[in-house]
């Protein structure tokens, strides 16, 4: 099977979505109105409200969706063969993630431009509001502990991607104070922080760093993750314009340059499928493919992290109400276009089934390393860069993907912290520092409490983020719903993705508690019943409102 | 339009779009810190009329009437619905 074959039917599934289901979606169910007053124009203030040129909007909705989720889902999920992780990206794309993402930014015009958390409030109640809440934070805790593991096996497994990785957190201050405190142009430093970063890449190979053995009785892989929670702990706390906003600048063109260099060396080279399209021998200890598949790839297929951005800071610089289908839909078109590349990388990086397989002995385990290694046999078959340095690449890629989303979401997990620090008038939390240590400290403790001192459990629990992640989503869409009902229209569209995720995600959360209980990691099951039970209470949340916006429709309530 | 203006443009269309990706994810925490400092400068010019030793009063006190355009905006923030200096009776 030619791997060119899966790109034009995924990219052409994408362009059906987008031309028609989109379409169908923006005219029939959110009907969009040219007309209709954006909270950036209602509302301009140069600050939050700012009517913003879609196609900018659009560049950074997808990078802040864009993550290393979107590879390292999909990278799993092969081992159930090709087909399934495949169908469930596309698919996935064009009927849930492509509806979620583009009906949270509209739900969120329709409310000032407010976060799907906060309109959650006056559309359910109270109680709907505080489930988002702890959702949210559940998410964020699942997100840091996950992609913390996911950086330190990179760095242990690609030493050589070690020095580009951390050149960038070096070059984005230098790059912040000239153009903040020295009036310089954005071009030439860009220019130069991208060829810093890729002569580092090519370097790489010559300067691999390693840490030591032991470092008061911690491997390499514990000592990686303490030194990533110092630096998002720091990242989190100095002012946005020196590290951020630079390293995030960077990371976005860099991101656009390595998947055109990917697809560029899919066309050219033309790699053949090796992974079988069904697994039918899949290692010892791997879950079955449902429900598991359905919240092993979240990012990619759908997610709830996307409807914060869209709702967050999207909605508030929409020009058009009508941008939102360009800038939602095709948002989530982007992140199945990542989830299209790992897919490839690690089923079409491998010259024989026997590597393949060699590959994939366990559940998640060689998943990260036959993305990096698979695609970087693409890219030195397709443009003959050496191997290593494709290697480096895809690693750079991910790892500052990684650590762009780890920063960002102890920043806002520091925010939580300090609202719940206010609201319950308990006056330490409500300190930045205070609050960052306490983010910091959970996100550890989950990392370690998982997977014991080698801080491995980041891998372990990464169906659970999956599930936290689809939870989310399903709550987004039961708002997205009532609100729909409650202007009289079709909600099916929202309705069934929602119905199908919170069965799929409560089904892998029974399967996994089984699992966790078995081989008696309390602490998991802990964590697996926490979310357990926020799933039901949205299963509840959900009827209840459901119900409640039905009885007020047939009593003749006024629709919009 | 010849190739040069045309390349121009395009130019001019490129560094936009890069100066708007730079600038607009984080427009919203830029303004709010240059906001917070600028509240602290408020609070440092009209420290003493509200009754906080300034030992850089002499310098501060010609700023006040530069600010004084500010000063209802700002005492909104600081909480203050009314203003607290007898004499400047901005509402």
């Amino acid at each position: 099977m030619p791997a060119i074959l899966l790109v034009i039917v995924g990219l052409l599934v994408f362009y059906l979505g987008w031309r028609f289901y989109s379409r169908f979606i923006a005219d029939k169910i959110y009907r969009l109105a040219p007309g209709f007053k954006t909270p950036a124009h209602e509302l301009e203030d140069g600050v939050d409200y700012v009517p913003t040129n879609r196609y900018v909007l659009w560049g950074h909705h997808f990078t802040s969706v864009a993550g290393a989720a979107p590879v390292v889902g999909p990278a799993i999920a092969v081992i159930w063969g090709w087909v399934p992780a495949f169908l469930w990206v596309i698919l996935g794309t064009v009927f849930f993630a492509g509806v979620h993402d583009f009906g949270a930014l509209w739900a969120s015009v329709r409310h000032k431009g407010r976060s799907v958390g906060i309109f959650t409030e006056e559309i359910i109640g109270r109680r709907a509001k505080n489930v988002f809440t702890i959702v949210i934070f559940l998410t964020l805790l699942m997100v840091n502990a996950v992609f913390a593991v996911v950086i330190a096996k990179l760095m242990i497994t690609v030493t050589s991607a070690v020095a580009p990785t951390w050149i960038v957190v070096g070059v984005a201050p230098i790059i912040g104070w000239l153009i903040y405190k020295k009036n310089a142009g954005l071009f030439w430093p860009t220019f130069a922080g991208i060829i810093i970063l890729y002569v580092f890449i090519a370097l790489g190979p010559d300067i691999p760093i390693h840490l030591p053995a032991s470092v008061l009785g911690l491997a390499p892989g514990s000592q990686w993750i303490i030194l990533l929670f110092i630096y998002c702990a720091v990242a989190s706390l100095l002012p946005v314009w020196l590290l951020l906003q630079p390293r995030d600048y960077i990371n976005g063109i860099q991101l656009v340059i390595a998947l055109g260099i990917f697809y560029a060396a899919v066309f050219i080279y033309h790699p053949k499928v090796v992974a079988p399209a069904f697994n039918a021998h899949v290692p010892a200890g791997t879950p079955p493919l449902i429900p598991l598949l359905f919240v092993t790839i979240a990012c990619g297929a759908i997610s709830g992290f996307h409807g914060l951005v869209a709702s967050g800071t999207s909605s508030k610089q929409l020009d058009k109400e009508t941008d939102a289908r360009f800038v939602g839909y095709l948002g989530a078109v982007g992140e199945g276009g990542l989830a299209l590349v790992a897919i490839l990388a690690t089923t079409a990086g491998f010259a024989t089934l026997h590597d393949w397989k060699a590959a994939y002995t366990t559940f998640a385990g060689g998943a990260i390393h036959s993305y990096v290694e698979g695609g970087a046999r693409i890219i030195d078959g397709g443009l003959g860069l050496p191997h290593s340095i494709g290697a480096n690449l895809l690693t750079v890629m991910l790892a500052l993907f990684a650590a762009t989303t780890m920063d960002t979401s102890v920043r806002l997990q520091r925010y939580i912290i300090q609202e719940w620090g206010q609201t319950y008038r308990i006056r330490p939390l409500t300190h930045p520092v205070t609050a960052t240590l306490l983010a910091v400290g959970a996100c550890m403790l989950l990392a370690f409490g998982a997977g014991g001192a080698a801080g491995t459990g980041g891998m372990i629990i990464w169906p659970l983020f999956g599930t936290t992640n689809q939870l989310l989503a399903a709550l987004t869409l039961v708002v997205i719903s009532i609100l729909l009902l409650k202007y009289g229209r079709p909600v099916w569209y929202t309705i069934l993705p929602m119905l199908f995720l919170l069965g799929m995600t409560v089904s892998a959360l029974l399967y996994q508690l089984w699992g966790f209980y078995k081989k008696g990691n309390s602490f998991l099951v802990v964590m697996d019943l926490l979310i357990l039970i926020a799933s039901i209470w949205v299963v509840l949340e959900a009827g209840s409102a459901f119900w409640k916006a039905r009885a007020e429709t047939r009593a003749g309530a006024p629709a919009p | 339009m010849t190739f040069g203006q045309r390349l121009r443009r395009l130019w001019r269309q490129a560094s936009y779009w890069l100066r708007e990706y730079y600038v607009s994810p984080y427009r919203r925490e830029t303004a709010r810190s240059l906001r917070r400092q600028e509240d602290l400068f408020m609070l440092l010019v009209y420290s003493e009329a509200l009754g906080i030793p300034n030992p850089v009063s002499f310098y501060t006190l010609e700023l006040q009437p530069v600010l004084y355009e500010n000063f209802h905006e700002w005492h909104l923030r600081m909480g203050m619905p009314k203003s607290p200096l007898e004499g400047f009776k901005c509402c």
